[in-house]
Order: C-alpha cells, then structure tokens, then sequence
C-alpha cells in the first residue's frame, strides 16, 4: 500500500482548494444566503410551517445537499479532469500507485472541501434562521457519506469527460435538477400522488429526507431506506471506478 | 550481468486498428545511454509509454530490474522516472511543490534536502518557488527531469528531451544527461535529432514503423555501416570521368572539379592505392585529397529507406 501517493495526492488537492479558498467559499455562502433571503423571508413568511418547523427552517438541510452535492461532484470531476487536460495524468499513471490508491486522494480532498462547505452554510444558516439539530451524529454521518458518494461520482465524471462542456453538464443537468425535484424545497407530502411516486425515483429524495430527520426528526421516506439509497449509491459508484481501472477506460489506452 | 530493462516481443494495437510496435524485443543494460532513433510516428514514445505503464501492452513482456512491469508494477516502476515529451505541468503549482508531489506519489517521504539536492543539480533552486508557467520552455523540461529524479530512479527515460529547444539548451541538456550517467543511472532517450545520438549515446536503436531495425553500439554501427569516400580535387577540371577508370564508380563534383571515390574502409582492399595510380595513368593531376566519413543520418536514411522498399 502507497499510502505517501494517497496523502500526496491529497496534499496537492487541498493546497489547491485553500489556494483559491475565498471563491471555494464565497460563491456557495453568498449564493446560500440569497436562497434564505427569497424562499426563507420573502417567500417563506407566506408558506405555513411544515410539520411544525417553520419553511426557512425547513429548507435549510436541502440547501446543505444541494451545495455538497453540487460541489462534490465539481470539485472531484474537476480533480481527475485538469491532469487529464493539461497531460499531467502521465504521472499518475506511472507512478507506483494503484488505482485505489490515486481514487482514494482525489475522492478525499474533493469530499473533504465540500464537507467544509456544507459545514460554512451550515453556520451561515444559524444567522438567518433558528435552526435545531436533532441527531448532530446522524447529521454529520448523512454529511460526510453524501460528500464521499458524491465526490466518487464527480470523480467518474471527470474520467468520462473529454471536454469542460461536458464535464459542466452533469452537475449542471443532472445533479441540480434531482436536487431541487428531490424535495429540498418542499416535502413530498405537498405534491399530488402521481409526482409523489415518481419522486420516488429521485435517489436524491433519499439523502435530503434523512438528512432533514437529522435535524427535525421527519423524513419523507424511512431512514433506512435513505441509508441504503446512500450506501448503494457508493457501492455502484466504486463498481464503476473498479471497472473504469480494470479497463484503463479514458485513461489508459 | 542480467540487463535492467528487458522487453520481449512487445506488440501494441491501440483500439483505432493502428499498431504502433509490432514485436519489439529489447534488452537495456545497467548504468548505459541508449537511444532510439526512428522518424515521428515510428512508435518510439509507445515504447516507453508501455514500459512505464502509460499504455497497456497488447501482448509480450517487459521486466524492469527483474519485476515484471504488470504483476509487479510497483517494484517495476519505482525504478523508473519519465521525462515526457509534451511540456505537462501543472500552471499554478510552484517547482517545489510539484516536484515534492512526484516523490511523494512514488512512495517517498517529504524530504527537503533531497528535493534541493535536485534542484540544485538542475539549476533550479532559484526558481523552487516561481510557479511554472512563468518559466522559459527550456526551465520548464529542467522541471519536468527534476520531477523524474525526484525519487532517485535508477532508470530515466527522456522521449525526446530537446524537440523544439535550442542549441545551447541541448547542449545543457547533454551535459545533465552525462552527470547522470557518471552516477550509474542508466538512460533511455528517444530522439529523432541524429546528432544528438551520435552526441551522447553509447548504443543506439533504430526503430522504424514499429520494428527496431538495429541495436549497436555507436562507434560499431557508424564503423560497419559507414562508407568513407575519397575526394580527388583535380587541378583542372574534367569534362566527363574517362573510361580507362569506369570500374571505380566515381562521382564528378564541383563542375568536374572533384572526383569522389566509395570505398568499404571494412574490405580487406579499399582500392584507394590503384585508384591513384590509374589517375595517374589517365593523366589527371592531382591538387589535393581527402577522405569523408558517413555520418549516422546517412546511415538512418539509408536503412529506413531500405527498409521501406
């Protein structure tokens, strides 16, 4: 096991995310805030409380996934894809490293930025709403395995792509789409019976719902039925990869 | 001694059809320079790019120091630094800083001398903290070497370590290879330059669409391939060669100023001796004589013609 290429690996990476911390940081805090501004004061004072927890409240642990979600993926996609861009991959490639262990470097450093950002909103979230956690180690539990599930989806992302259109599109048209039909806004409850099933198709309705029993201690699907949606995800997730190394797909010709 | 690298009747199909080496065997020996000379696309950086772990072979072996370069990759490749042919770095990374990344990445703890040690033999200890892109092309290669050596292989690959730098940089460039060598590592560098093989080489391969054509020490190779040729320069020019010498094959040049005589320096007769005497006999006068060498481009082109027929 080479296990000074993982930590150099992740090194590298979170060099890199504290070298450029302040947009890493900025952009998904200020973009946060404008979500509690719209749908939390000026929409929110219009909407009742759902199941007894006022909607600024409500749509906080929504907004922490929509985040995480979006920037694990970025954040890995883009780890993987920049050596394969500018030809540094040759390295990595020849190195006495397997492919667990250069996945395990990206995969940790991109999950590891994008926990820090879902953490950051979490705080921002206390200034504007007043927030509860009812199972802070649920919480956290639901947190770092959607950051680490995630970002081995960004990390597939990033070796599939050939392109920076296409390594755009995925977050941009898959990941935000099922996060914002995966009821981080709303509660299923809400919809009529015909879009409530077909949600239940939406894998993100899985990681918001436990992740929102963390805090309120209600969900719209079972919490074990969230923990598995989380763990399957992962599971096909390092299936992918394993065949991606065994294949030398897009990387190895 | 066993030899270092060794590749047994390599073969690579890339998934477009398009086979790059079509059974290469090749046997490296410790602490030598060897160079492989082929034209673009004669499937040199395949080569490498197989025995380091680039690109997967489609069939044959290659041990590296013993380890098998597939079931024993690690051990294989720890004993190898590549110096690739595009200029890849990272913009935004200082020299040092990536150049701890690749030893890290080969299993080596941080370690600031060692990385200095390094820099220092390329020259790049003033610049460990500029970032790279504001680095000449030239610095830039000095980084990727430094990159290569940052674990201390014992066999360093260049694939074409001055395509596109100038005359004193590759001069530099030879100069670092020769250090290195005194240190025992043993090099493999692709080259289409001819002088540059002929410069620093102590064997040198010729590979051609996916073959190697010869393996041979230089001076071997440039002895047994080489014609020499003796050039008669006459004291008045002549019109047309007489018939009294049409066994020589001689060549007018110059306007019949010169006469150029091949010869197999090799053959037990060169005939230069009867050569003279029937010039003599022709009544040509002789001003001046001097004998040309072959030099390795003439004998690449003349085998990777042959070859190709």
């Amino acid at each position: 096991m080479n296990l000074t290429a993982v930590i150099a690996i992740y090194r590298f990476e979170m060099a890199r995310t504290f070298r450029t911390l302040l947009q890493s940081v900025v952009s998904p805090v200020l973009s946060t805030s404008l979500y509690f501004v719209v749908f939390g004061a000026a929409i929110g004072s219009r909407i009742d409380e759902v199941e007894g927890v006022s909607y600024g409240a409500f749509i906080v642990p929504g907004l922490i996934m929509l985040s995480v979600l979006v920037q694990s993926v970025s954040n890995a996609s883009f780890g993987i894809y920049f050596p394969k861009f500018i030809g540094t991959i040759y390295e990595l490639l020849s190195a006495p490293a397997s492919f667990l262990e250069i996945t395990a470097g990206y995969v940790l450093a991109a999950a590891t930025k994008s926990l820090m950002i879902g953490l950051i909103i979490l705080a921002t979230a206390f200034f504007f709403v007043d927030l509860r956690i009812e199972h802070p180690v649920w919480m956290l539990l639901f947190l770092v395995l959607t950051c680490l599930s995630f970002s081995l989806f960004g990390f597939i992302i990033g070796i599939w792509a050939q392109s920076f259109e296409q390594l755009q599109l995925v977050p941009l048209l898959v990941v935000t789409p099922l996060v914002f039909l995966g009821g981080s806004f709303y509660s299923i409850s809400m919809l009529p019976p015909v879009w409530q099933t077909i949600t239940l198709f939406n894998p993100v309705l899985y990681l918001v719902s436990g992740f929102r029993w963390s805090f309120y201690g209600m969900s719209d699907v079972a919490l074990g039925w969230s923990l598995l949606a989380i763990l399957g995800f992962t599971g096909a997730c390092i299936a992918v990869i394993a065949w991606i190394f065994r294949t030398g797909y897009r990387i190895r010709q | 001694m066993a030899p270092i690298v060794s590749i047994r009747d390599l073969k690579k199909t890339y998934a477009s059809g398009f086979t790059a080496l079509k059974g290469v065997t090749l046997d490296i020996e410790e602490g030598e320079i060897l160079a492989l000379l082929g034209p673009n696309g004669a499937g040199k950086t395949t080569l490498i790019s197989t025995v380091c772990g680039i690109t997967t072979a489609t069939s044959g072996t290659v041990t590296v120091g013993g380890h098998d370069i597939i079931d024993d990759y690690r051990a294989a490749r720890s004993l190898i630094g590549l110096v690739p042919q595009e200029i890849s770095l990272e913009p935004f990374e200082t020299v040092t800083s990536t150049v701890n990344f690749s030893r890290g990445l080969f299993g080596h703890p941080r370690d600031a001398a060692a990385v200095e040690a390094v820099l220092r033999q390329l020259s790049l200890w003033d610049k460990r903290d500029a970032k790279t892109m504001e680095l000449s092309g030239g610095m830039r290669r000095r980084v990727l070497i430094a990159k290569a050596l940052s674990h201390g292989p014992r066999i360093l690959f260049l694939d074409e370590p001055t395509a596109g730098v100038d005359v004193e940089l590759r001069r530099d460039m030879w100069e670092t290879v020769a250090k290195l060598k005194a240190e025992g590592v043993t090099i493999i560098l692709t080259t289409h330059y001819i002088e540059e093989a002929e410069a620093i080489a102590d064997r040198i391969g010729i590979i051609s669409d996916g073959e190697i054509l010869l393996v041979e020490e230089k001076e071997a190779l440039i002895r047994r391939m080489g014609q020499k040729q003796l050039v008669v320069e006459l004291a008045e020019p002549v019109e047309a060669i007489p018939e009294s010498l049409g066994d020589y094959a001689l060549e007018r040049e110059g306007g019949g100023d010169r006469l150029v005589y091949t010869y197999d320096r090799q053959a037990e007769r060169t005939g230069i001796r009867r050569l003279l005497n029937d010039l003599d006999a022709a009544g040509l006068t002789l001003a001046d004589v001097q004998t040309r060498e072959s030099s390795l481009e003439e004998i690449f082109v003349g085998l990777v013609k042959e070859t190709g027929a």
